[in-house]
Order: structure tokens, then sequence, then C-alpha cells
């Protein structure tokens, strides 16, 4: 059973190695006539200004914690799915309990603005 | 040796390189990748064992979701001064050396009772348990309860998520 | 064998798909022309044909320029995650049944695991960091601000995707594609069955490969190139392709879940020889992923771009509470039914 993952391995070493050897290609076959110029960050023709790694906004955390959650609870729903049909009732009451508990969740992130991006 | 047993040593040897990256690389932003490769290799470890649901479930939650988060809050800290980040030798590190000492006694003990005792094989019932389709059966029938409790602890987490980032939305 | 035999399968499938990719940015161009009233580029080869492979060598013999205040390792990095995940997704799509050749049955899918669509979603999760660690990397702010929507916006869809996902696995009781497709032999296509999951799933892939109207994390106007501003060559290669090939992919697993997949109605009751019928089965596969790529480059020709906070209003406000509501009534109706 183990077996069926070889070809998933194979390919991913395949892809591997074919992405490697495409970023070296360049500095094979391409020219190298680097300058100051050229090295410079791209700010649309301005000298830049700092750099770029500063404070961004705290939205995107907020995503990415709110994205966890609701992956964790994406999860738990594979496994109920391949067996719904054996569960039965049971398993849908289950399954909407689980829910319901996480939608008073969601309602509260949504009154309280969390999901409004300006 | 059998392959499994090299396959296991290589993958082991793997993870364990690759945790002590994460801990001595500079950049943390470099930890972090190392951190994800960490999980997947763990994930392919997993799936020699069989475990094919929990492994994927690795790699989707830990990898995928997980170190997103801290991959954003590591590009937060990074405004360029890595020495920022170093830490002098305080009691923390001092405690933290300790306890270290404590658990890898714990497991060379853990290792060094066991062996020999579990022949180097899996037993045939292993094969099935890992399954999506078995892991379902257990647990919406047997383990029900810790599963409505969780989600109610991914309610507080939502909960939690947005007091935490409200003072800035506010 | 088995090895041999699947090694081969990787490497045709690799070749196919890569030809496929170099064709899609042509048809891409062409279509775009025609729907703009301009001719496209028509010149290299006949009306045009040998244009992806001048395209693709003029890529090769270019500077590779890595910014001096970038991140040179992870600079490298990043189009190899973007290329590897892109590449690796197709393993689990089921292109036929299973053919004979030379005395072997060879089934026609690189690799049927018991985790199935999981494996998808697990690689989609891990594209994140190639775009992210891009945007970063570059330490330019269009890059930056480019990775991070980008990010953001691949990681509300996800939600989505998986739980439309949930609504075919309730239906089909499996999460193994090739079992997918088996189960919607004649008219069952899932589409049928399955609506609503067929849209949200839908616009959920029209955001993951971020194509328009959502491709926020390049608006050029606002963000340059977005988080591939700062590479060149090859890199910026790697990155493109990565995105058509995740076109493909994409467009390939909506024509699985949803719309049959290699199935042909009638066909397999209609006594033709048994090779014949796995030719026309994977012919069929190709034309339907086909349809469904010319469908999106239009799509992408036709429509405006979102703002930003539509876009994230229509992932969490009404994609995510859509798919959850589909997932119990289907989950209703099949309780109720059987």
């Amino acid at each position: 059973m183990i077996d069926n993952y070889i070809p998933l391995a194979i390919i991913l070493g395949f892809a591997t190695i074919f992405a490697l050897v495409m970023t070296r290609v360049n500095e094979w076959f391409g020219p190298k006539k680097s300058t100051e110029e050229k090295q410079t960050t791209y700010e649309s023709g301005m000298e830049p200004v700092r750099t770029a790694h500063e404070r961004f906004s705290v939205k995107f955390f907020l995503v990415a914690m709110l994205f966890i959650i609701f992956d964790i609870e994406v999860v738990f729903m594979y496994p109920w799915a391949v067996n719904f049909r054996q569960l039965g009732l049971l398993g849908f009451i289950e399954m909407f309990v689980f829910l319901f508990i996480l939608m008073i969740g969601y309602y509260y992130i949504w009154k309280k603005g969390a999901l409004k991006w300006d | 040796m059998s392959i499994d047993t090299i396959v296991f040593f290589i993958l082991a040897a793997t993870s364990i390189i690759s945790a002590i990256l994460v801990i001595t690389r500079r950049s943390p932003i470099i930890s972090v990748v190392y951190l994800v490769f960490n999980f997947i290799i763990l994930a392919i470890i997993y799936l020699t064992l069989h475990a094919q649901f929990i492994a994927v479930i690795q790699v989707i939650v830990y990898a995928g979701a997980i170190m997103v988060l801290f991959l954003f809050v590591v590009m937060l800290l990074n405004l360029g001064k890595e020495e920022m980040l170093t830490e002098k030798i305080t009691y923390k590190k001092r405690i933290a050396i300790g306890l270290a000492v404590v658990m890898s006694v714990q497991i060379i003990i853990g290792i060094t009772t066991s062996f020999g005792e579990h022949p180097n094989q899996l037993s045939p019932l292993a094969t099935q348990i890992g399954t999506v389709e078995h892991i379902g059966k257990v647990l919406f029938t047997q383990y029900l309860l810790p599963f409505e409790i969780a989600s109610i602890l991914l309610l507080a987490a939502i909960i939690g998520a947005v007091v935490l980032a409200k003072k800035r939305i506010g | 064998m088995e090895i041999l035999i699947s090694l081969i399968k990787i490497l045709v499938v690799m070749l196919v798909l890569l030809t496929c990719v170099a064709y899609l940015v042509l048809v891409e161009r062409r279509v775009s022309a025609f729907i703009q009233n301009r001719i496209g580029p028509n010149r290299v080869g006949y009306k045009g044909l040998l244009q992806p492979v001048a395209d693709v060598l003029k890529l090769f013999i270019k500077e590779d320029i890595v910014p001096k205040l970038a991140n040179k390792p992870l600079h490298r990095l990043a189009p190899i995650i973007a290329i590897v995940v892109s590449l690796s997704t197709i393993a689990v799509v089921p292109f036929g049944d299973k053919i004979n050749l030379f005395g072997y049955e060879i089934k026609l899918q690189i690799a049927s695991v018991n985790i199935g669509i999981l494996y998808v979603l697990a690689l989609t999760g891990l594209g994140v960091y190639g775009i992210a660690i891009a945007g970063w990397a570059s330490n330019n702010k269009y890059s930056l601000l480019g990775g991070l929507r980008s990010c953001a916006q691949i990681i509300s869809y996800e939600l989505s995707m998986g739980i439309s996902i949930i609504g075919v696995i309730l239906v089909t009781s499996t999460l193994q594609l090739d079992k997918i497709v088996e189960f919607q032999h004649g008219w069952r296509w899932l589409i049928l069955l399955q609506p609503i999951g067929f849209i949200t799933f839908f616009v959920a892939i029209f955001a993951e490969t971020n194509r328009l109207p959502f491709d926020l994390p390049e608006a050029e106007p606002e963000l340059v190139g977005g988080y591939h501003t700062e590479y060149t060559g090859l890199k910026f290669g790697l990155f493109f392709l990565a995105e058509y090939a995740n076109m493909i992919t994409g467009s390939a697993i909506v024509v699985t879940l949803y719309l049959g997949g290699w199935q042909f109605p009638y066909l397999q009751s209609s006594g033709l020889p048994e090779f014949w019928t796995s030719i026309i089965q994977v012919g069929t596969f190709a034309a339907k992923v086909g349809a469904v790529l010319l469908f999106m480059v239009i799509i992408r020709w036709t429509v405006p771009r979102f703002r930003y906070d539509q876009l994230m209003d229509l992932g969490w406000k009404f994609m995510l509470p859509l798919s959850i509501a589909n997932v119990i009534v289907t989950a209703f109706i099949i309780y109720l039914f059987e």
C-alpha cells in the first residue's frame, strides 16, 4: 500500500532536479555584465528609499490565524465525509453540532469586523 | 538491514540535521524554511509507518497553515538587524539547557531499555489503521466527545485571534 | 518493472505538461489578440506555432540579475518551490482508465493513493511559500506587497476549495481521484449532483492560480510585476511556467472532480475494441481539460479585476459560508434518500 507512494517520491525528485538545473541555466549561458545600476532594487525609476523589510498590516496575521483555525475544522471533515454513509443520522448530528459551534465563532468575527478589509 | 530500515535512518538523519539548522541559522526566515522542510520529512516518516492520513495532515496543517503564520510573523520581526535577535545567556537559557539534558537522558533510557523487545516490523493491523476510512470510523464513534470538545477549543482560538488583533482593527 | 513503468509515465506526463504550458501561453496570446482585435504572434513558424520555442530560447540566454539587497539563497529557492509544487500536483490526476500495451496493463495515473485529493491540497498549501519567500527575499516593496497579498488570497480561497471538495467526498465516499471518476460513469457527472460545490470550487481555482479576476498579486498598474518583479531570465520563466502548469493541473482537477474525468457516456457499452476505448477516454479527458482552459483564458480577457477588499469579502463572507451550507445540505439529502 505504501508502495503506491513511490511514484510520488520520484515525481517530486524529478521536479526538484529540473528546478535546480533551471535556476542555474542563466549563470551558464547568459551574459555576465553586471553593473551597480543593474543591481539596485527596482522602484519605478526612483532611487530606492530604505529597504522593503518594513512593518505591514496586522490584517495579514489575522487572516493567517483564522486560516489555521478553519483549516483544522476542514481537516476534521474529511474522515467524516468518507464515512458519512455508515455513520448515518448520528454522523450528521455530530458534524452539525461541530459546525454550529464554529459558526458561532464565524458570526463573532464577522460582527467584530475582523473580516472587513479596508 | 532491510530497505525499510535504511530509508528510516536516512529520513531520521535528515530530520535531525534540518532541526539543528533551524536553531543555528542567523536569519529567522531561513530557520522557518528549514522547519517546514523538517515537517515534510516527519510527514514522510509517518508515511513509512503507514499513517497516511496523519502524514498528509502534518503537511496541510503544520507546514501549510501554521508555518505560514510563523513566516508572516518572522517577516515582521526581521527589520534588517539580525543581531537584535541574538540572545545573551540568561537564567532562562540555563533552565532550558537543564531541561534539555533531562529530556535527552529520558529519551536515551527509553530507547535503550526497549531495544530488542519489539521486532523491527509493523504488525499487519498497523497497515490498516492509518487510512482515512479507519480514522473516521474511530473518531466519530469511539472518540466522539474529544472531537466535539475540539470545536469549542477552536471557538476559543477564533475569539483569541480576534482579541489579539482587535486593537489594530478598531 | 513497476518502477520502470511509473518512470516512463512520469516522463511522458512531464513532457506533455511542459509542452501544453508552452502552447497554452501561445493560445492565451492569440485569444487575447483576437478579443482585442489585434493579430498576435504569427510570424515564428506556421501561424506562430514556433513562438513558444523562441520564447524559451530567449529566456535561456538572458542575464541573471539578483538585486544587491536581496537574500540570494532565498531568492533562488522561491522559484524552485513554486515549480516543484506545480509540476508534482498532476501525479494523482487520472487521465484515463487503463491501457494494454505490449502485454502490460498500465493504469493511466501516476499514483493512486489512499489520501488522493488531500495530496493536492497539501501541495497547494506548500505553494504559498514560493510566493511569500519570493516577495520577501527580493527586498522590493512591490514584491513584498504582491507576495503578501497573494498569500492571503491563496490561503483564504484554499478554505472554500477544501470545503467544496467535502461535498464531492460525501457523494462518492472516497478521496481517491480514480474512484471519484469511476463513480461518474454515464451521465452521473458531479457537476449535476454538486452544482453549488462546482461553482465555489471553480472560483477557488481561479483565485488559487492568481488568474484574473483575481490577479491582485501582480496587478500591473499598482504593483509592477508583483512578487516576481525582481526576477529575470529563467527564474522568472519558472514562476511563469509554474503559474500556467497550475492552471492546467487546476482545470484537470476540475474535470476530474466535477466533469466526469475521462468518462465518455456509454462508451464502455458500445463494443469498441479495448485499446480504442482507452484512447478515446484519454482524448475525452484532454478535450474537457482544453475546454476548461479555454474558458479560463476567455474569462481573463473579458472580466475586470476585483479590488482587494472585494476579493477578501467574496472569499470570507460569501464563498466560505456558501460552501459550508453546501456540505450540510448535501449531507442532509444523502441521509434522506439513502
